[in-house]
């Protein structure tokens, strides 16, 4: 018998690889903890105005960050949502305004425009092997630019309300007799159920945790990785433009240019949700609390005096704060 | 044992400057366990790599079942019933232990992943092997050990008629061990046809039927395991190579000072108590197969790795050296085994990555003199004659025996008496190699102290004073030159402790 290397390394403990599990209780507290703080320090914040404001803001972090979570879990990422958010609102947008298109044409091409962009991504990535963080930002800057000709550099607005065609705004706010309603909740809660299935009981899912886990691997087990890999980007794009529509029908005036940094809202609510930072571990429910904890801080810190730069202050160290034990959580699982 | 099942004749491949098989031979029946054995490097990988169409061959035949067959992926090989259990797992940690078996094959319902199927006929897997393993838990938090039972699983459940184990022993444990044997005792008898590749001669006495030799990319012969004896298989493996001029005495004084001694090193579990000296103007040969701890050994003293335990004395001094910026101050130089990934920068000039490591002494106020920097560069350039047109040349046009010579540079101008070779001809030319060894010979005349971490024997015997022999993590032998022998080493560094 030839003598063993060592000893057995420890079983490692259960926490480490299935810690999405708690890491989710902890946002979830943490969003009841600000939400509570941010009530008891302010009385206006202690409102139902500002809970639908909260809402308002939340629907294209959330919808974005639904969708980032793939291209994340593969251990990549999309910095193109943001712009490409602006940009497919504005191309839909200027389609209705100054065509004559009907609403519903217009939101169907912002969801088609943010498809075909996520292909280009996942082409990128996937066949051309480009890093993930350069294919992307290249998109965010042609989708910066793309945005600025639809409209031909001027501001579009959607149909506000009241006026025709603005039925659309009723699905993120409704107004029931004198109270509106936040119903955009209803439909990203949807989404995110449907975008939890699709990650743990499907094969894009399983695949794209596979590809973030040991993409070598998926190759030698017979996976059509540059399919699944392109598919990761397509969700992510139609994600964003999905965000698009909430986003005309929450603030209704678009302007080109804008955009960069929305991206960073989703990414960072999406680790803050427990999404590692280097592949295969995250969830989509996590992403969603994640992009709560980020508009808690958005909205809840001016009605306690501090103003729109220290929140960016705050949610960059909340940011730290997430990254750090994704690391720690490595480091254990490696340590052994 | 029964009949042939798999047989590969007059096997052909070479890459680039390599003939890495030259007609092999090698065939497996069904119910036995088959050796395959060899030196570093004597294509034995590469022939099970031919076997499972990752590398294509470009002459013999392979006749599996009674029917010439050609795989052209992994997936293929599989699907006829051949798989591979590789060293290096093939895990997904982030996926459970079920989803990594089917993965690829998924059972489902509709277009749901049917988990619950897989979790069943997982569980089913390990009870046919007698493996108590929880289909549900996560890859990553099981054991070494473990995962290569699931890996087994795998290959079974694909219904395998030929496994083949890489170097399956090299991670587990005793009892792991003991485990994985009574698996393969089963499969055996079950009829399949088991490839066992290993370089730990006890296993191969215990667990094998036959034992086929490589050497050199060469068939050396097939024998029955239990008529031979393990120096039948070590005088196969090692050959009667004629060797350059190997060294027959060691050139050091008897009285040369001691410039390092480490003792009882430890890091990890590849560097288990090691203790050894170096004395001035000595080459001290370190030799062992793969995964034996050499390259561990060398980092942890140069403090790529942290230490767990041990001294360093350095001309009768205690030193403490816990990064490399501390053993670079002690006087040790590193040349790694990967030289485009740890020893140079390959898109920078020759005098850029000759002064890399001496920064400070070319700076002017905020400047890099650059003069200074190329009469420093030109001198060693001149002194090693290393082959560049200029010192301005980019490194990664330089060939690979010169862009060793400018890793030397780097470290002679930062005057570093001790220097740490590992693998110091990897990827050079046989003529090159010769130049390297002539600069290495008289660096040591000129008094500096050379460690050399080497898998070629022969260039263990032609170059080193004393040799060090290392297997799984410890010291296991100590030999002067002139009493060493290949057969002498191969013993110690296959060596049971």
């Amino acid at each position: 018998m030839g003598k063993s290397v060592g000893n057995a390394p420890a079983e490692k403990k259960k926490s480490i690889f299935s810690g999405a599990g708690s890491q989710k209780i902890i946002v979830l507290l943490v969003v009841i903890v600000l939400f509570a703080f941010f009530s008891i320090f302010s009385a206006n914040f202690r409102r139902y105005t500002t809970v639908l404001s909260i809402m308002d803001y939340s629907y294209y972090i959330a919808l974005m960050a639904i969708g980032v979570t793939f291209p994340l879990i593969t251990g990549g990422v999309d910095l193109s949502i943001g712009t490409g958010l602006i940009c497919y609102s504005l191309a839909g947008g200027y389609l209705v305004i100054h065509c004559g298109w009907p609403t519903w044409a217009g939101m169907l091409v912002s969801v088609l425009f943010g498809i075909l962009i996520g292909t280009l991504n996942g082409a990128l990535v996937s066949l051309m092997s480009l890093p993930p963080f350069l294919a992307t930002l290249c998109t965010c800057m042609m989708t910066r630019g793309l945005g600025s000709i639809c409209s031909n550099n001027f501001g579009i607005s959607w149909p506000t309300s009241g006026t025709e065609g603005s039925w659309f705004r009723d699905i993120f706010k409704i107004t029931i007799g004198d109270t509106k309603y936040p119903l955009g909740f209803l439909w990203v809660l949807l989404l995110v159920l449907l975008m939890s299935f699709v990650l743990n009981h499907t094969k894009i899912g399983r695949y794209t945790i596979a590809i973030g886990s040991n993409k070598e691997a998926t190759i030698l087990s017979g996976i059509n990785v540059k399919f699944y890999h392109i598919m990761a980007y397509v969700i992510s794009g139609l994600f964003a433009g999905l965000a698009s529509i909430a986003y005309s029908a929450v603030f209704s005036t678009v302007q080109p240019g804008t955009g960069a940094g929305f991206e960073l809202e989703a990414i960072g609510g999406a680790i803050i949700g427990g999404v590692s930072a280097s592949g295969g571990v995250g969830s989509v429910t996590g992403s969603l609390l994640g992009v709560f904890v980020i508009c808690l801080l958005k909205t809840g810190l001016p009605y306690i005096g501090l103003q729109a730069n220290w929140q960016q202050i705050i949610t960059g160290m909340v940011l730290i704060g997430a990254v750090m034990v994704d690391i720690l959580k490595k480091k254990r699982a490696e340590a052994v | 044992m029964g009949d042939i099942i798999l047989t590969m004749k007059d096997i052909d491949k070479s890459f680039p400057g390599v003939h890495a098989l030259d007609h092999v031979n090698f065939e497996v029946k069904k119910g036995e366990v088959h050796a395959l054995m060899g030196e570093n490097g004597a294509g034995k990988s590469t022939l099970m790599k031919v076997l499972t169409g990752i590398y294509t061959k470009d002459s013999g035949s392979i006749v599996y079942e009674g029917k010439e067959v050609e795989f052209h992926n992994t997936r293929d090989a599989q699907d006829a019933g051949i798989v591979i259990v590789h060293q290096e797992l093939n895990m997904l940690g982030h996926l459970t232990v079920a989803q990594n078996i089917f993965i690829g094959r998924e059972f489902k319902k509709g277009i749901r992943i049917d988990d619950k199927k897989m979790n069943e006929e997982a569980e089913k897997l390990f009870k046919k092997l007698n493996i108590d393993i929880d289909p549900t838990e996560m890859m990553g938090n099981l054991t070494v050990g473990k995962q290569q039972m699931c890996e087994i699983a795998k290959a079974i459940s694909h219904e395998a008629k030929v496994i083949i184990f890489d170097e399956p022993s090299a991670a587990l444990t005793e009892a792991e061990i003991e485990e994985l044997f009574k698996i393969i005792r089963d499969l055996r008898k079950q009829q399949l046809g088991i490839v066992y590749i290993s370089h730990r001669m006890d296993e191969i006495k215990v667990i094998t039927d036959r034992v086929t030799v490589m050497r050199d990319g060469t068939y050396v012969g097939t024998l029955i395991t239990n008529d031979c004896t393990k120096d039948d298989i070590i005088n196969m493996m090692v050959g009667r190579v004629i060797y350059e001029d190997p060294k027959t005495e060691s050139s050091v004084a008897k009285d040369a000072p001691i410039v390092l001694k480490v003792e009882n090193l430890n890091a990890g579990k590849m560097v288990q108590d090691v203790s050894f000296e170096l004395r001035k103007g000595e080459i001290l040969g370190f030799s062992g197969l793969m995964g034996a701890g050499r390259t561990e050994t060398a980092r942890a003293i140069f403090g790529a790795d942290p230490k767990t335990g041990g001294t360093i004395t350095i001309n009768g001094k205690k030193v403490e050296i816990n990064s490399p910026e501390d053993a670079v101050k002690c006087g040790i130089g590193y040349l790694s085994e990967d030289r485009k990934r740890y020893g140079i920068v390959v898109q920078k000039s020759v005098a850029e990555n000759s002064t890399m490591a001496t920064m400070e002494n070319f700076v002017k106020g905020l400047f890099i003199n650059k003069k200074a920097e190329n009469k420093a560069a030109q001198d060693y350039v001149d002194s090693l004659a290393t082959k560049t047109p200029s010192v301005d040349q980019l490194v990664v046009n330089l060939s690979g025996g010169n862009q060793q010579k400018v890793v030397i540079a780097k470290w002679l101008i930062r005057n570093c008496d001790i220097l740490i070779f590992d693998e110091p001809t990897r990827g050079i030319d046989v003529g090159a190699k010769n130049e390297i060894y002539k600069l290495m010979n008289r660096l040591a005349e000129e008094g500096k102290s050379i460690i050399m971490i080497s898998s070629e024997m022969t260039e263990i015997l032609r170059m080193s004073d004393r040799i060090v022999v290392m297997c799984e993590g410890r010291k296991t032998g100590e030999i002067d030159i002139s009493e060493a022998s290949q057969e002498i080493i191969m013993n110690m560094a296959t060596r049971e402790i």
